[in-house]
């Protein structure tokens, strides 16, 4: 395996996330694939932060734990991190600021004076995170200009003297490596691919992919993991000709949403489960009135404020069963950027073309990890905006049957404010016209108009993807985020020669291929379920709707993400 | 040009009768029709409460919410379309017993909606407990000993929050409110209407001629430019009560701030065009 990886850690509040948004970007411009990913507490400053980078000149996925090159900010990095060190890895800390044991010994330290050289250039100690960055560029051979680049492009807004600062920061850490440890500075590697590619993290896919489908309208609370997305939608709100609403409140945010959808714009929140636990009866008036709306929902370790940083995915049964009464609610479950993009412009298709609430399920390693991916392409992203009335249609009686009776249980939407056509929506059961009835028989035939508008997207989920071998002695099924490790533990497997492992990612949880699922594990050799959850969410539901009962589980619940490594342990147990 | 039968549904109204929400009924459509607008020309959002049946009794584009989400579900569609009138018509459970915090917040943004509020002092639709709105000591089926706490004041919340239009009227006196509702109607901003309306069935308390008794309409020399005096005014709960207009001001509403929004709604704006989100995925690089 051809990877590396590079982590930063030190107190919050000293710029290690944009550390790693500028290598992460200098990479993937010299051709490498990266992944990254953050940790931090739930602190503003103080905290103990990291950002650590895998990158390979070859397809990567996911992250590998052993750290490579660590840059150490403060003692603490290097006391939390010693045993993440993998044989030779380079340690980069200040000896000038504090002294440290030097184990393991397999290990080099090289102590590079960050403070004094930011000092000699004009800066303070916020700025020995940029000198890191010259000195990382040094040690993993990439050349100073791509850094030198990035940084003036990034601080182009903030004038010409603090770029001219950083850049010469950067460049004394660079020089620092090769006066005095030239025997780490790597070589430069031309790089194997040239194609272009974003830095994107899963959350900024998301809201990439609402503006391609058209998203007019977005309320969001802010809550980890979301908000990237609101960041985002609310800094090019005006160039796109969105609007971004910040609400009081969740509540606010979905009923807002809903109005919006109403009135004839995509519309589309987004949260974490307690923002959720919000939106729940919001979930069911669209569900009610037939509203499309998309409901961006990522999840983090619960229950009730949990772990608001880390990840998991514990709220799948939540999100599928949120509300009262039986009504349609969509999910797709993106596995990775490219995903996220795709199947948030999916999401609204589904949501306009069944008129019912469509779930993005999302968690936190896929919203703030960092992928790099081929551009995405906006050409590639089709609008369906499902059932509209035309104006004529609308207007051919005095009032149009909003809820009139079809074949597939989906009946035409108006647009408010046309001159002709009126009609209403109504939370309560309502008739053909929108008017408030409780009639036995027209409760069963609008209950079954709803469900039969599922009944119409069960036909039209995909095939979920199998990544490996066709015939594989060992399936491995997940959703989700999980697929980046999956991928790359499958690889491992497939290097070492002795078995071969697959695996199905499923994105669509509603509708759910059921038939293809039934006949992918009916042919399996052995199938082993990955989840981010306690109770194998995935594996009740596949149980659920095949009657398959997968017993082979790998399960994490500790608020971490899977790294390959856990899975490759996992199916040890197992094979 | 509208009359009357344009706002006529297939349904009959179900409220008791004498219920006061005929009168807010009667003046609201009195008002449409002095306006001279037609049912697709405005968008009515409506509560859950007895109020919220007139979803099925006048005639329009609306949409009738969840108990308590009147207010945001209003705010929603005006921002996606701030070109239709946009009316929400709301009770005292849902605005202050659930909904408190959103009137907050639209008053505050000063949002271009109009909001009438069913003011009645008690449940109805669940058969008579108390609402925030009932005096101290009534007596409900949830407080047989009486409320123990005060009421919340909607003018005082309101004008408090920053409505730009703050009015009382009385169910019991059409052509008033009809006269406020016309106010109401044509205010730029955020207007907030509390309206007395007496429930024939759970409310023996204030009936009809308990307001006649006890309100009076706010003089001409009174002007209702000064938020301080206004606020003193809606404390105003004695022998008698003051109707009318307590507060109005011209000031920018939240959708003249908001850029993208200055020359067209946001239903009539194009999507961006594919190469504007082309260029802002070379941001990414």
């Amino acid at each position: 395996m051809n990877y590396k990886t590079w982590k930063i850690g030190g107190e919050a509040g000293f710029g290690i996330m944009v550390s790693g948004l500028t290598l992460s970007k200098a990479l993937a411009r010299s051709g490498f694939h990266i992944i990254e990913i953050n940790e931090y507490p739930s602190l503003i400053r103080g905290g103990h932060n990291t950002v650590s980078i895998t990158f390979s000149p070859d397809e990567l996925s996911a992250q590998y734990k052993p750290v490579d090159v660590l840059v150490a900010l403060n003692k603490q990095t290097i006391e939390y991190h010693r045993e993440e060190l993998g044989g030779g890895a380079i340690v980069i800390y200040d000896g000038s600021q504090y002294e440290i044991e030097k184990t393991p010994e397999s290990a080099n330290f090289l102590s590079v004076p960050l403070l004094t050289l930011a000092k000699s250039v004009g800066g303070d100690l916020i700025m020995r995170n940029t000198v890191a960055l010259g000195v990382s560029m040094a040690i993993l051979g990439i050349d100073f200009e791509i850094l030198s680049n990035i940084l003036t492009s990034q601080f182009a807004k903030k004038g010409e003297k603090v770029t001219t600062l950083n850049v010469s920061a950067a460049r004394k850490g660079y020089d620092y490596i090769f006066s005095n440890f030239k025997e780490f500075a790597s070589k430069k590697e031309a790089p194997k691919q040239t194609q272009k590619q974003m830095v994107v993290t899963g959350a900024e896919a998301v809201g990439l992919g609402a503006i391609s489908a058209g998203m007019k309208f977005f309320a969001a609370y802010p809550m980890t993991p979301i908000n990237a997305i609101l960041n985002l939608m609310a800094s090019i709100q005006e160039k796109m000709g969105i609007v971004y609403k910040q609400p009081e409140d969740e509540i606010a945010g979905i009923n807002m949403a809903i109005g919006a959808s109403f009135a004839g714009v995509r519309s589309m929140v987004a949260t974490s489960g307690g923002g959720f636990s919000l939106m729940v009866e919001g979930t069911s008036l669209a569900g009610m009135i037939e509203q499309p709306i998309v409901i961006v929902m990522g999840m983090r370790p619960g229950p009730a404020t949990g772990l608001p940083t880390w990840t998991g995915q514990a709220d799948l049964h939540f999100v599928l069963n949120a509300s009262q009464g039986e009504f349609p609610r969509l999910v797709v479950a993106p596995g990775d950027a490219q995903e996220a993009f795709y199947l948030t412009s999916v999401a609204f298709n589904l949501a306009d073309t069944y008129q019912t609430p469509t779930f993005v399920l999302v968690d936190k390693y896929l919203c703030e990890t960092r992928y790099s991916t081929p551009i995405f392409e906006a050409s590639k992203v089709s609008i369906d905006r499902g059932k509209i009335a035309t104006e004529r249609e609308q207007g051919k009686e005095i009032e149009f049957p909003r809820y009139t009776f079809t074949e597939d249980g989906i009946s035409p939407r108006g647009i408010p404010g046309r001159k002709k056509g009126v009609f209403r929506a109504n939370s309560d059961e309502h008739n053909e016209y929108g008017y408030s009835e409780e009639s036995a028989e027209n409760t069963r035939k609008m209950i079954e108009k709803r469900m039969k508008k599922q009944m119409a997207a069960d036909k039209i989920a995909p095939d979920p993807v199998i990544y490996g071998e066709k015939d594989a002695d060992v399936t491995v099924i997940g959703w989700g985020s999980t697929k980046g490790a999956a991928l790359e533990a499958i690889k491992n497997f497939k290097e070492e020669g002795k078995i071969s492992v697959n695996y199905v990612q499923l994105n669509y949880v509603n509708p759910f291929p059921t038939v293809a699922v039934s006949r992918i594990l009916g042919n399996c050799k052995r199938v082993i379920d990955v989840e981010g959850n306690h109770n194998g969410q995935m594996a009740d539901l596949i149980r659920m709707k095949t009657g398959y009962e997968i017993k082979n589980k790998i399960l994490k619940y500790d608020g971490r993400p899977f790294y390959p490594e856990d899975i490759i342990e996992g199916l040890k147990k197992y094979v | 040009m509208s009359d009357f039968a344009d706002f006529k549904t297939p349904c009959q109204p179900n409220w008791c009768p004498g219920c006061g929400d005929f009168g807010i009924w009667a003046s609201l459509k009195q008002t449409l029709v002095l306006l001279g607008w037609n049912p697709t020309d405005f968008v009515l959002v409506y509560g859950i409460g007895c109020h919220g049946h007139m979803v099925n009794f006048l005639q329009s584009y609306a949409i009738e919410t969840l108990h308590g989400r009147p207010i945001p579900v209003a705010e929603g569609f005006h921002l996606a379309n701030h070109t239709l009138p946009t009316i929400v018509v709301a009770g005292d459970g849902d605005t202050f017993g659930e909904g408190t915090n959103h009137l907050v917040h639209a008053a505050r943004r000063n949002i271009d909606i109009k909001m009438i509020l069913h003011d009645n002092q008690v449940y109805g639709l669940t058969t008579g407990q108390t609402a925030p709105t009932a005096q101290k000591g009534f007596k409900t089926k949830s407080t047989p000993f009486g409320v123990i706490e005060d009421p919340v004041n909607p003018l005082a919340i309101a004008i408090a929050s920053g409505a730009t239009f703050v009015a009382r009227g009385f169910a019991g006196d059409i052509p008033n409110l009809t006269k406020i509702f016309a106010e109401g109607l044509r205010h730029r901003g955020f207007a907030f209407i509390d309206v007395f309306q007496p429930c024939v069935t759970f409310n023996h308390v204030n009936t009809y001629q308990w307001y006649r008794d006890h309100i009076y309409q706010l003089p001409d020399s009174y002007v209702p430019n000064d938020r301080g005096y206004a606020f003193q005014k809606s404390l105003e709960w004695t022998d008698k009560i003051p109707v009318g207009i307590f507060f109005r001001e011209d000031k920018p509403t939240y959708v003249d701030q908001t850029p993208q929004l200055s020359k067209s709604p946001l239903i009539s704006l194009p999507n961006a065009p594919k190469e504007t989100i082309e260029k802002l995925f070379e941001e990414f690089v």
